[in-house]
């Protein structure tokens, strides 16, 4: 099993509620942020031990890698319009929803350019872009320093819900070496499957790791993609050989860097491999296919071993699911796994065809009276 | 608050001159731009290597009993 990156597992939490809390300053979080502070707490962003200062940001920003050499490339950031902040001060992070509470220790408050940062991390200055949309609407100020977390609530999910911790004692216990990691955002189709078996065939595990959280109007809700893939591995995956949890965490739609970000993450939960499909974390067309397969060549020291899949689809001819190195077929005999054809069918209530969607899964998807986020 | 100023952190390094010119002719037509990235890359994988033999440090036995009773709470261990 890999370390953790940056070699030590990160874990940053208070074991008893801190005194004097009323007396210092509170900063109210949003729900992404919140969700960073559980990340860095629970070693998720191992080795991060908090939001990161200018140098760190520079870096990543100009270099892919912390100021330690360490590669990182999507900066975990705290912006804040507050006027009356010191640098050398503990302030109270708090967010309602999820219940975070957490200290931290500010080593900077700093300024930066939105621009510059939307350009280096997203390769672009669109707008439409819905990351660079995001930077524009932060506020003027960063702060950089470490975080303690004190609490948080307990919330839906929870069960499926495992820190790096755990899954790395779990792995252990079930005697795998090699684990390959899979991250997804939908219920999967055959597709995913063919992915799936064919990278767990050289390993000794596989680890689904659905992403959860703020969602599009129309994706499937996170509870349809937690219950089909239960179905999916019920029927079809070996117990001793699967392991599904989730990962709280916005996606960036950072292309090639956000690929890298997700690797990182999954080392930290002691993967050994992780799957990069094509335009992975990509969003319209702001990224090359295979730009995501590309950005792994620049980091010899990552620590993770990406297993990458260009395109699949499934031939008449050779009778399964092939891919563009294994079918010497031509297009008329392939049929590609499209997520919004399935969609509009599940939609309409009706079940897809079982070549591209197994029964068990559409059945279970269609249980939900309302499978999509509305 | 002032936007802070670019701090550049490289230093340089001696190596024999046959050796840099072996680089050099190796390098071309790779993705490698300058000696000092290939040189740069080569470093940080042999580093990498040495960092994932040392020892990984080990759970309490608090921590190990909290985290086999949560996994077998949840059904991810028998």
């Amino acid at each position: 099993m890999p370390r953790a990156h940056g070699n030590r597992l990160i874990s940053r939490h208070l074991k008893k509620e801190p005194q004097n809390l009323e007396d210092i300053k509170k900063i109210e979080i949003d729900t992404n942020i919140s969700e960073d502070v559980l990340n860095i707490a629970n070693g998720v962003f191992s080795p991060l031990k908090g939001f990161l200062c200018y140098n760190d940001l520079e870096n990543v920003v100009k270099e892919k890698r912390l100021e330690s050499d360490t590669p990182w490339t999507i900066p975990i950031l705290l912006d804040t319009d507050k006027k009356d902040l010191n640098e050398g001060e503990t302030v109270h992070l708090f967010n309602e929803e999820n219940g975070v509470r957490a200290l931290l220790e500010i080593d900077e408050i700093y300024t930066y350019d939105k621009k510059n940062l939307s350009q280096e991390i997203y390769g672009t200055l669109d707008e439409k872009h819905p990351g660079v949309a995001n930077i524009y609407k932060m506020k003027q100020n960063l702060i950089g320093g470490k975080i303690s977390l004190i609490d948080y609530k307990t919330r839906e999910f929870d069960d499926y819900n495992l820190s790096p911790k755990e899954t790395r004692y779990l792995f252990k216990e079930k005697g795998w070496k090699d684990i390959v990691a899979f991250q997804t955002r939908n219920p999967p189709h055959m597709g995913h499957e063919y992915v799936q078996k064919t990278a767990l065939t050289f390993v000794d595990g596989i680890f689904i790791n659905p992403i959860i959280g703020k969602k599009k109007t129309g994706d499937f809700t996170d509870e349809v993609i937690l219950k089909s893939y239960e179905a999916l591995m019920k029927y079809y995956y070996l117990k001793e050989r699967s392991v599904m949890s989730i990962l709280r965490t916005s996606m960036k739609y950072a292309g090639p860097r956000e690929a890298i970000h997700h690797a990182i993450m999954r080392k930290n939960y002691g993967c050994t491999h992780f799957i990069v499909g094509r335009d992975h974390a990509g969003v319209s067309n702001y990224y090359g296919p295979y730009d995501a397969h590309d950005i792994f060549s620049e980091f010899p020291d990552l620590g993770i071993i990406p297993v990458f899949f260009r395109s699949f689809s499934r031939c008449s001819k050779c009778g399964g699911v092939v891919n563009d190195k294994i079918c010497p077929h031509g297009q008329e005999y392939h049929i590609n796994f499209s997520g919004k054809k399935i969609r509009e069918i599940l939609r309409n209530g009706e079940i897809p065809p079982e070549d591209m969607m197994r029964k068990e899964v559409s059945e279970m998807i269609l249980k939900f009276e309302k499978p999509f986020v509305e | 608050m002032e936007e802070k100023k670019e701090d550049k952190k490289f230093t340089t390094i001696s190596i024999p001159s046959q050796l840099a010119e072996k680089i050099k002719k190796r390098i071309e037509g790779t993705g490698f731009h300058s000696l000092s990235s290939y040189v740069t890359y080569v470093l940080r994988e042999v580093i990498s290597g040495i960092e994932n033999e040392e020892e990984e440090e080990a759970f309490s036995k608090e921590d190990e009993e909290k985290v086999k009773d949560r996994l077998r709470a949840l059904g991810y261990l028998d």
